[in-house]
């Protein structure tokens, strides 16, 4: 194969047919507060993790409402709990956490 | 449905298309890709369809390609086009026809602007004045070379030497259209048939006995973009779009993609070879691509012209699977001559798509 020094791209097209519908209901029963985040961002802004790895709660829901992989962010998130702190809506991110790993890991 | 509805709709999107006296203007970069179509055109158009078509070798660019590329600003760019509109003046034109996309789309957005805001018209009219001492009219009908092709498309079905009709099963070629950005885009009033339903191209792919495809990335862009091509690190971004492309009109098996703008037919055609290169995957049958045309040689090949004279042979995917379909007579050994049978060296043969 010749090397060009670009290549494609991988798509970014979603397809929201392949959301995990039952998976995510179950996730709203186990935590509610995942149906009030307004994806202010504030856990990401405060995350110990993100600077180095990329982790936020606001991208794990996103993830798990457009059917993505979630499982390389829940490996990053060490549960120190400063996104519970910060949430406006008062979601209770940790356990939020706790039970996606239950469900998706 | 109501139909008067409809027809009213559509009657918007319908553009008055004079039959005679055109000021033609050229393209910056079409004769360096595809370096025969607009001879082609002149030579369709006035020879064949004995039309008036005057082009002037004082013309220049119209600066669309740098002001799209951010490079010069706005009020430069129309005194670009200010100069363009004496020229026609000058030379007794009102009705004026450029053969790029992007001019098409910078001379709409112009006289629109004028339209909307006169005092910057006068301000263009002053730097004119004090630059070159030219006054101008501005054109009366502004018209894209696509559109004139499309006006006169049932005049070249009369004279026509071959169909887009398979030669072996007699059904019609199968053939993506694809519009450039700039055409209707920015202004859907300007070209036939709007942003959403422009008919341009398929008007003459069915008057010239072709069929259609339709498929779902239809009006995506073909991937050029300027700065996404021009800039070596958003090449990815603009392979990536082709690759949509292609991936999304595979199953619909096309014969021939036709295009209406300078840098489509280029990047349709050239990013074949890049995929094919990176992935190892072709999209025509038997290893070939798909050939891309642009209109002026769709309608030479139609009109029976040579398609060495047409300069298909500059194309990266080979274009002879097209025309045995079609059935047009070619000399496989003449395809790397030019002008005066003049050797023009045969290329190396890329590895992972087949080029005759």
């Amino acid at each position: 194969m010749t090397d060009f020094g670009f290549h494609l791209s991988k798509s970014s097209q979603l397809d929201l047919s392949r959301v995990d519908r039952e998976r995510l209901n179950r996730l709203y029963e186990l935590e509610p507060g995942a149906r009030i985040c307004m994806t202010c961002g504030s856990c990401g802004a405060t995350c110990m993790a993100a600077p180095y790895s990329g982790m936020s709660v606001r991208k794990m829901l996103l993830h798990i409402e457009r059917g993505l992989d979630v499982k390389p962010l829940l490996s990053k998130c060490m549960l120190c709990g400063k996104c519970t702190m910060v949430c406006p809506r008062g979601i209770n991110t940790r356990n939020l956490i706790l039970n996606v790993c239950k469900l998706y890991d | 449905m109501i139909y008067e509805g409809k027809q009213k709709i559509w009657s918007d999107y319908q553009k008055e298309i004079p039959d005679d006296h055109w000021y033609y203007v050229r393209s910056c970069i079409r004769q360096n890709f595809f370096p025969a179509s607009e001879r082609m055109f002149t030579e369709i158009t006035r020879n064949v369809l004995g039309k008036d078509m005057y082009e002037t070798p004082f013309h220049t660019t119209c600066g669309g390609i740098a002001y799209h590329a951010d490079t010069i600003p706005q009020e430069t760019v129309m005194t670009i086009v200010a100069r363009q509109f004496a020229l026609m003046t000058e030379a007794g034109y009102e009705n004026y026809c450029p053969s790029c996309i992007t001019s098409f789309g910078n001379y709409a957005e112009i006289l629109e602007t004028w339209r909307e805001f006169p005092e910057l018209e006068a301000r263009i009219r002053e730097n004119l004045w004090k630059a070159c001492r030219r006054e101008f009219n501005k054109p009366k009908y502004l018209a894209h070379t696509s559109d004139l092709i499309y006006h006169w498309r049932e005049q070249i079905r009369e004279k026509a030497k071959h169909l887009l009709i398979n030669r072996e099963t007699g059904e019609p070629l199968r053939i993506v259209e694809h519009i450039g950005c700039h055409y209707a885009k920015m202004f859907p009033h300007k070209g036939v048939g709007g942003a959403e339903y422009p008919y341009v191209l398929a008007g003459m792919v069915e008057s010239w006995g072709g069929e259609v495809i339709d498929y779902p990335e239809r009006r995506h862009c073909c991937g050029y973009g300027f700065r996404q091509y021009h800039v070596k690190a958003n090449r990815g971004y603009s392979v990536s779009n082709t690759h949509k492309k292609f991936e999304s009109m595979e199953p619909f098996h096309p014969d021939a993609i036709i295009t209406n703008c300078p840098g489509c037919p280029y990047f349709l055609d050239r990013w074949q070879y890049v995929i094919a290169e990176q992935t190892g995957k072709t999209y025509g049958r038997n290893g070939y691509g798909i050939p891309v045309f642009t209109y002026e040689e769709l309608a030479g090949l139609v009109l029976g012209y040579d398609p060495w004279d047409l300069g298909l042979q500059l194309h990266q995917v080979a274009v002879e699977p097209l025309l045995d379909k079609m059935g047009v007579e070619y000399d496989p050994k003449a395809k790397y001559l030019g002008l005066n049978k003049e050797d023009l060296m045969k290329p190396e043969m890329p590895s992972s798509i087949k080029c005759c």
